[in-house]
């Protein structure tokens, strides 16, 4: 075999160019499949790996207060392995060169260090001393965000009263991988901050002392987590629990599995188009092979090689091409991995991102790539093996043609005989006409596909923070307030309008199914804050009776309007109500969940209390506003909306253009690959037409608009195919995309399109060009004497 | 045997009832014009097409019935063919299109010996498209003959060759068949060449209208046309 193998090699190398388009394709399939993957891998293995090694708890639980004794009982439930109860409350941060105030979890740990649940690793600096109650570790998001150091210090308002804490050092912990707070849809690190401080210190700072208002548990191997939560929750119940959740559900952990299943599925989607085109591509060129080397098939039937040799003799042609795309796929896909896992690690916080890269991951990627090869490759092997050796000897009949479509319904008056040969040519060949219209439609809805993203993002953003929630502050008081708050709120200097709020977290259940949540009430008619229902981007009213739920909370719950839903109230007196859904609005962000204010109030069994309000501020006064929410013990925490957005822009933005580059540049790729070979193959079938048409004296650019007007027809009918491909993609990615957290909005935005489309068209035009370099080339003599 | 095949939308009767056999170490020539159904013929004899009608035996071993592995193997082990227009696989050298036989074939020559045979000793390693048209027509002899053929079987051989070439060519047949005893079938439409066979059948529009013993046989260097 080494005389055929020999063959091989030298025949690739005669094809390099149209080859390598295929490998390139190839190669971006596999270095989709390799980074989405390797990425998922990586933050999988990290999470898991430091989740064990800082002991992540598996339950989590809230309360108002409890005695330290109660720890006892709880750590004597079944199923219970090791249980830390904490002190955990919020406060407004007055930090140095920012005005708005920003908000601080303040998380106890115990005084002398000992291994505990939800461990801290320290990055810089020192654990907190015994002897110095206002030290504290602060989370590393924080710190580098306001450009803080060990040493340095902030003013935390504590109980009214400012206090300064020193921070001594820098942490991580497994319960903030996703800083965000709850509540809020993106994260901020300048303006949300956790601060672990000394037991005591803290305890002593919020009349803690002997109690706790947070546990964490982690559970015996085998444990059921449910009846642990349901042990738990009847010890808090008289210690205002909240109501424990498993560690699904911890926000940070939660949003993280949610990403990391979008990660997986565009793993899983992307390089799968990227090697069916790939495979197509062989299809034709490897045909086209088999069709320009048939006499060579002959004599080797002549000469005895049985079909099974000239059979794996193409095929390994077609695995050259697929193998080597796909070694060069993983590197690349390894070294993008990597970057793409720094980008992930903007957002996430982990002590030490390893890239990890599976030999199961790179076995797959190189399996796959194998399958398209062999794919490709099927039906040339079968007409290698059908050939006929007498039959192949004997010259070729012509081919048959027949008057093209626009011909037979009578528009031959108007087309030039070029013009006839090019609508001919693709009709003659419909299979192979419609596999470049596919493959160029491809990489249009690849790119759509890619982008259609940002322009979604744009679209939820504008709705989130134009239509529903304009306001500009957001303020939380620590403890509800009476209906005054309102005008309290309404006085704060540079207010221009406040809207009450009234929140309180409760536990739904419907049948089997429960979850864990706050209801928002307001008003049934809001200026600022409104909830708005994102089809018909219209507000809706908030009914007097019953509860309007989130698409997403409904589907979670499992319910539809008119269903009944418990209401499990886990504040103040703690009343357990039946309910109705009213109404379920569509929204892209979150679990969500309404109530008429009035509505909230009778379900709370409370006055015209009120726990928050939207506020409308002349920018002018933001600074004394500031000022004066910092000094108001009240307020337990505020938002500026405009900032959060701002910031969360920003670190978007940096990744933007990254993205859009690698999407432009791979389905450039595949719109490169398709239309040279679709050229190559052309030429070299025709090569002799065209040859004979420059003798007769057609000038180059002639010849050129007959092979090159091919590929034009070609991609014009591709590129409303590809948009309209790309518009399912798009849809299809914004189900695979709908997590809990988010679902994104489709978007199909004309500008975007006519974008993709036009960057397809100039890689399909710099193919054209190379190809016909070729053409200028043609040697006239030589392609009429040679035989074929 | 008959045998009838569409080309295109075409039927052609290449063969009308054809009864012949092609004896041990003999040197037989077919002479026919174009489209008598020479090559049709000879196709047969090689195991690469099998009748329409009638029976084709190789030592008593049925090969119109034999299914395509069994006539692969046939050719594998027992044919050397040599076509018109050479066949050399153009991406191989001489001595790698000769390896492409050497290396399936039970007992070859060594494909350096087979090229020395015909000859082309000192151009081994030249491709095809660095050779003349003789010289690629005795590769295709040398890779013909690598496998100690029972059968050579030979179309136009010298077809697209000028006459001293083409006496080169017939030289190196005859020799394999004087000294490996092969029995050599070659086709032509120059009547010239039957001068150098055992025996002469010629074909019309395919049928066998002639089939003599050669009384004169002169060697290969002897012709002229």
């Amino acid at each position: 075999m080494q005389a055929l193998n020999r063959k091989l090699f030298r025949d690739l190398w005669r094809i390099k160019g149209q080859g390598l388009a295929i490998s390139m394709v190839i190669g971006v399939g596999v270095l989709t499949y390799i980074m989405y993957l390797s990425t998922f891998d990586s933050l999988q293995a990290t999470r898991s790996a430091y989740y064990e090694r800082q002991r992540f708890a598996d339950i989590f639980a809230s309360l108002k207060r409890a005695p330290l004794l109660l720890g006892e009982r709880i750590r004597a439930i079944p199923g219970v392995s090791q249980a830390e109860t904490r002190v955990v409350v919020e406060v407004t941060l007055d930090v140095e060169g920012m005005e708005e105030p920003a908000t601080g979890r303040l998380i106890s740990i115990p005084e002398i260090r000992r291994e505990i649940l939800n461990d801290i690793v320290l990055s810089h600096g020192r654990y907190v001393d015994p002897g110095r109650p206002d030290e504290v570790i602060a989370s590393e998001g924080f710190v580098q965000a306001h450009g803080l150091r060990p040493g340095d210090s902030i003013r935390a308002i504590i109980n009214g009263r400012r206090r300064e804490l020193e921070i001594v050092g820098v942490g991580l912990s497994p319960e903030f991988v996703y800083v965000i707070r709850p509540g809020e849809m993106i994260p901020d690190d300048a303006r949300f901050g956790v601060f672990w401080m000394g037991r005591q210190a803290l305890a002593a700072a919020f009349d803690m002392e002997g109690g706790f208002n947070d546990v964490a548990l982690s559970l015996m191997p085998g444990a059921r987590a449910e009846s642990v939560i349901e042990d738990l929750d009847a010890l808090l119940r008289p210690y205002g629990g909240w109501g424990a959740i498993p560690r699904s559900l911890q926000l940070s952990n939660w949003s993280v599995e949610n990403e990391l299943k979008g990660l997986e599925a565009v793993g899983r989607i992307v390089p799968v188009i990227f090697l069916g085109v790939a495979a197509f591509l062989l299809h034709v060129v490897l045909r086209r092979i088999v069709t320009v080397q048939r006499e060579q098939i002959a004599t080797l039937k002549a000469l005895g090689y049985p079909n099974r040799y000239i059979g794996l003799h193409y095929t390994y042609w077609a695995l050259a091409i697929s193998v080597g795309g796909a070694l060069v796929g993983t590197v690349a896909g390894t070294g993008l991995g990597r970057q793409m896992l720094g980008m992930y690690n903007q957002y996430f916080r982990f002590p030490n991102v390893a890239y990890h890269l599976e030999s199961e991951v790179v076995a797959g990627a190189i399996a796959i790539a194998v399958a398209a090869g062999i794919f490709g490759a099927m039906s040339a092997v079968r007409d290698a093996v059908r050939l006929q050796p007498a039959e192949a000897m004997r010259p070729k009949p012509p081919s048959t043609y027949r008057k093209s479509l626009a011909e037979r319904i009578g528009l031959q008056r108007i087309l030039s005989q070029p013009a006839r040969i090019v609508l001919r040519n693709i009709e003659r060949q419909p299979m192979r006409s419609l596999i470049s219209i596919g493959g160029i439609a491809c990489s249009l809805a690849l790119l759509i596909g890619g982008v259609f993203g940002l322009d979604s993002m744009d679209v939820m953003m504008d709705v989130q923070f134009e239509l529903a929630q304009r306001q500009d502050l957001q303020v939380t008081f620590a403890e509800p307030v009476s209906p005054t708050g309102v005008h309290a709120l309404n006085r704060l200097p540079g207010v221009m309008t406040a809207e009450p709020v009234r929140s309180a977290p409760v536990r739904f259940r419907s049948e089997q199914r429960a979850r864990q949540l706050a209801i928002t009430g307001l008003p049934s008619i809001t200026q600022l804050f409104r909830v708005m229902d994102v089809l018909d981007l219209e507000q809706m009213p908030l009914p007097p009776e019953g509860i309007v739920l989130s698409t997403s909370l409904a589907k979670v719950l499992d319910v539809v309007p008119g269903s009944p839903v418990t209401v499990e109230v886990l504040v103040g007196r703690r009343p357990v109500r039946e309910t109705v859904v009213a109404a379920i609005v569509h929204e892209y962000m979150g679990l969500s969940a309404y109530m008429e204010i009035d509505a909230m109030r009778r379900l709370l069994g409370e006055g015209g209390t009120l726990s928050g309000g939207y506020l409308k501020v002349d920018t002018a006064h933001l600074a004394e506003l500031f000022q004066a929410i910092k000094e108001t013990p009240a307020i337990a925490g505020s938002t500026l909306r405009r900032a959060a957005v701002d910031s969360f822009n920003e670190t978007f933005a940096e990744n933007i253009g990254i993205m859009i580059f690698f999407n432009v540049l791979f389905a450039s790729i595949i719109a490169f690959g398709v239309v040279y070979n679709a050229a190559r193959v052309s030429l070299a079938e025709r090569s002799r037409e065209l040859a004979s048409l420059r003798v007769m004296g057609f000038t180059r650019a002639e010849i050129s608009s007959i092979l090159l007007g091919e590929l034009g027809v070609l991609t014009l009918l591709a590129l409303p195919l590809g948009m309209l491909l790309g518009y399912g993609l798009s849809r299809m990615m914004v189900v695979a995309f709908e997590t809990e957290l988010y679902s994104i909005p489709f978007s199909a935005n004309p500008r975007t399109y006519a974008w993709c489309a036009l960057s397809i068209l100039l890689a399909t035009a710099v193919s054209g060009l190379l190809v016909r370099r070729k053409l200028d080339h043609l040697d006239l003599l030589e392609v009429l004497k040679a035989k074929e | 045997m008959t045998k009838v095949y569409t080309m295109g939308e075409v039927k052609v009767h290449a063969l009308r009832g054809v009864d012949l056999s092609l004896l041990a170490s003999e040197f037989l020539v077919l002479l026919g014009p174009s489209g008598s159904g020479k090559s049709t013929l000879l196709n047969i004899l090689g195991g690469l097409d099998v009748p329409t009608e009638g029976r084709v035996t190789y030592r008593g071993r049925d090969l119109s019935s034999a299914d395509d592995a069994i006539r692969t193997d046939y050719r594998r082990q027992h044919v050397g063919f040599v076509f018109q227009f050479y066949n050399l696989i153009p991406s191989l050298t001489a001595k790698e299109n000769v390896s492409l036989v050497t290396e399936i074939a039970t007992d070859p020559l060594p494909a350096a010996e087979a090229l020395r045979i015909v000859g082309l000793g000192d151009r081994m390693n030249h491709f095809p498209a660095q050779m003349s048209g003789g010289e690629q027509q005795r590769v295709a002899i040398a890779r013909a003959i690598a496998k100690r053929p029972d059968v050579l079987l030979c179309d136009e051989p010298t077809g697209a060759l000028d006459i001293s070439t083409g006496v080169l060519v017939l030289e190196a047949i005859e020799r394999i068949n004087r000294e490996l005893g092969t029995a050599t079938a070659v086709i032509t439409h120059n009547a010239a060449v039957s001068d150098i066979a055992d025996r002469v059948v010629q074909l019309s529009d395919g049928r066998i209208v002639a089939d003599k013993r050669n009384p004169a046989k002169i060697p290969a260097s002897q012709l002229h046309w």
